[in-house]
């Protein structure tokens, strides 16, 4: 099949309240993704549009919706979707549309619009658990975090000052993002001792709800290799996803993550992950979400990856940065757009763009992973530069 | 502790406040959702509620990878192929994992905290059920502790995952029994 | 073979009533914005133009869908229009009789290139190619919403 690339990307704020549409902010990162690599509307063939649940926006047919402001006027569109996952299924999905050799250039837009859904967009997740034999509990979304939290930690004795340190380091990291609106310089005493929401998870183990969009211009090798001199090869694509029966799940270990990592690494050639990946975006919705994430992308051994942060190992100038970006945690978290701006950080990475949140050392190769749905859903890409 | 000082202004975004759009700064549109919805509860969800208004716990079983399913489905959805027989189990188990919320559903907090849990239930395989844990106190939750349904009396048992109150600390050591 | 269990009897369906129990607070955009201001404060109507594209925007857009252009200029157009499609409604949403009937058109403000949503009033019936011109509520009355506009009726 065709190599693919991304050579262009564009974010907006990412901000608690838009002004903005919906449409609007697709607009305002796609036509800036565009003309980052200096092309026009004209010049795409297919759009692929991502966008979590249609009740935060309050629309229904979301990616319709959208469509105008992301470029799908008389197009081919698409609006592949997986939860919080969609933000990395979209390259993916934008893979297909030009390995396949149907389009050369495939414009992909990401928007959430969260502040839409009163009283509180945690109020729409109440539908993601069992209409039946769950919600008339009347639970909240955090009660799965929190699950998952606690099993994740007595399964392998880690502590929250641990899994803290995650929190410190990408709202730290996210002071260099210019989409920020929640990053800040704080401390593991700070995340402990942070308002308890449904423990063991704390205030500010938790990313915020944003408004905000995200797209990136996927090209065949040829479109690629004539508009940019450092396109930033797809090399590998995964995805997986587990049962929605989450209550007869071992919540330790995301064995799906694991399974899209696998297919992602087969794709790309990566035998040794952990010495061939040279900065890494996982999805970190929640502090310890990150360290669950590493362990399942094989970066980490089970149970380890609290370790190596605390070694600084994830750091920007450690042997493996993780979320140079900031994060979902230090940069804002519009579910789908999120996703996608780890992609668009190991684009700006890889090509040596991401200024004061540069990795030293000059990264060849990058992996972004988004996650979603029921604690359910693994998807991931391996981005090389040549 | 706030440093605010990111170079936030060169992506195009315009941030609004509560305050704002509380004072009619922007024109706004509410809506109310109106939707409602009657869900079919199907053949093993249907029965599950059955048994539960007469304070049993069902299970479905596979006889091919021969795992008993809490909740029941008429679908084995490892093995592709429907289900084979209704196993009862008990109503008993282990916590898996525990919390305690301090938020309701839409995010606004309670005082009293809520505890919850995802329990194996007894008879049954890899884990079981969401429900909520009741007579302990927060910190006496743990992963491994057995644990036994509280049922609402007969006459308030309505057929509904509520006919289980809440799950007990339980010693098999005094003899508790099923309901 | 595992078993295929039916439900036999219409009598033994079992439906778990619920709902959605969120609401919605939209804002209008930066483009909305502006039209719905425009429209509260001076009873006007406004689109945005692109010349690339020869289009006005009449509910106005801040970018060009066609070519994405940004959309600078504003223009004024109607505040009469011409009917290109109409339809009256017996039947309300929920399926009861609407009384009396709604009859909404696609109307197309002089000057604009594509088209508004609204309702016909004071008329027996209008026909496609029908000129109409927009009933403003008092400007005390308006409040920044496509309800400013009572409904057209024909010119």
């Amino acid at each position: 099949m065709r190599k693919v690339a991304v050579v262009g990307a564009g974010l907006t704020r990412f901000m608690r309240r838009a002004q903005e549409t919906g449409p609007e902010l697709a607009w305002l990162a796609a036509s800036q993704a565009l003309e980052s690599c200096g092309l026009g509307l004209k010049d795409v063939d297919s759009v692929a549009i991502g966008s979590a649940p249609d009740a935060f926006d309050g629309v229904h047919m979301k990616g319709e919706y959208l469509a105008p402001g992301a470029g799908g006027w008389g197009r081919p569109v698409t609006r592949p979707y997986a939860g919080g996952g969609t933000g990395v299924l979209m390259p993916i999905h934008a893979w297909l549309h030009v390995a396949s050799g149907m389009f050369d250039v495939c414009l992909v837009v990401a928007e959430e619009k969260m502040s839409t859904c009163h009283p509180h967009p945690q109020g729409a997740f109440v539908t993601i658990f069992d209409n039946i034999l769950e919600r008339p509990l009347e639970p909240n979304l955090i009660w799965i975090f929190a699950l998952e939290m606690r099993r994740y930690m007595e399964t392998y004795g880690i502590t929250k000052e641990e899994i803290a340190l995650v929190s410190v380091k990408n709202k730290r990291n996210g002071l260099d993002h210019p989409s920020t609106h929640v990053a800040e310089e704080i401390t593991v005493k700070d995340v402990v001792e942070s308002e308890v929401m449904v423990a063991p998870v704390n205030r500010l183990d938790v990313s915020p709800v944003s408004d905000g969009a995200a797209a990136i211009v996927i090209a065949s090798e040829e479109v690629a290799r004539r508009i940019t001199d450092k396109p930033v090869w797809i090399d590998g694509i995964g995805w997986n996803l587990d049962t929605a029966y989450w209550t007869n799940r071992d919540l330790a270990y995301p064995a799906y993550v694991e399974r899209a990592a696998r297919m992602a690494y087969k794709m790309a050639g990566i035998t040794e992950p952990r010495k061939q990946i040279n900065v890494v975006e996982p999805y970190d919705p929640f502090s310890y979400k990150e360290l669950h994430h590493l362990e399942g992308l094989l970066l980490a051994d089970k149970g380890q990856a609290a370790k190596i942060t605390a070694d600084g190992v994830t750091q920007r100038n450690g042997n493996m940065p993780v979320c140079p970006s900031g994060g979902l945690l230090g940069v804002g978290n519009p579910i789908a757009a999120a996703g996608l701006m780890k992609v668009a950080e190991i684009f700006w990475q890889l090509r040596g763009e991401a200024g004061r949140r540069q990795v030293p050392g000059q990264p060849k190769v990058g992996l972004a992973q988004a996650w979603g749905d029921l604690m359910q859903v693994g998807t991931v890409v391996v981005m090389r530069v040549d | 502790m706030n440093m605010k000082e990111q170079p936030s202004g060169s992506l195009p975004g315009t941030p609004l406040s509560d305050e704002a759009v509380q004072k009619g700064n922007v024109l706004t549109l509410e809506w109310p959702s109106s939707l409602r919805y009657a869900w079919d509860t199907g053949v093993a969800v249907g029965r599950f509620l059955q048994e539960l208004k007469e304070g049993r716990i069902i299970g479905r079983r596979c006889h091919r990878c021969r795992r008993v399913l809490v909740p029941p489905r008429m679908f084995c959805e490892r093995c592709f192929r429907p289900t084979d027989s209704w196993q009862m189990v008990e109503d008993s188990g282990t916590v898996n994992t525990f919390s305690e919320s301090h938020l309701r559903w839409d995010a606004s907090r309670i005082e009293e905290p809520i505890l919850v849990a995802v329990i194996g239930i007894d008879g049954s395989s890899e884990g079981g059920l969401l429900h909520y844990l009741g007579e302990m106190k927060p910190g006496e939750m743990r992963i491994g502790m057995k644990v036994k349904a509280v049922w609402k009396p007969a006459e308030e048992r309505q057929g509904s995952i509520l006919d289980i109150r809440y799950f007990r600390p339980f010693d098999r050591s005094t003899q508790d029994r099923p309901a | 073979m595992g078993s295929t269990e039916h439900i036999e009897r219409v009598t033994d369906l079992r439906a778990w009533p619920g709902d959605f129990p969120v609401s919605h607070l939209y804002t209008l955009g930066i483009a909305g914005e502006r039209f719905l201001r425009e429209l509260k404060d001076s009873g006007r109507f406004m689109g945005t133009r692109c010349a690339a594209c020869e289009q006005v925007y009449v509910p106005p857009s801040m970018f060009c869908p066609r070519c994405f252009a940004a959309l600078e200029e504003w223009t004024e157009v109607g505040p009469q229009g011409v009917v290109r499609a109409v339809s009256t409604a017996h039947r309300s949403v929920s399926g009861g009789a609407l009384e009396p009937p709604d009859t909404l058109a696609l109307i197309q403000l002089d000057g604009a290139s594509s088209l508004l949503v609204h309702r016909i009033g004071e008329s027996d019936g209008v026909s496609i190619g029908a000129k109409v011109e927009p009933v403003l509520k008092d400007a005390d009355q308006r409040q920044g919403s496509i309800l400013d506009i009572r409904h057209f009726r024909p010119v």
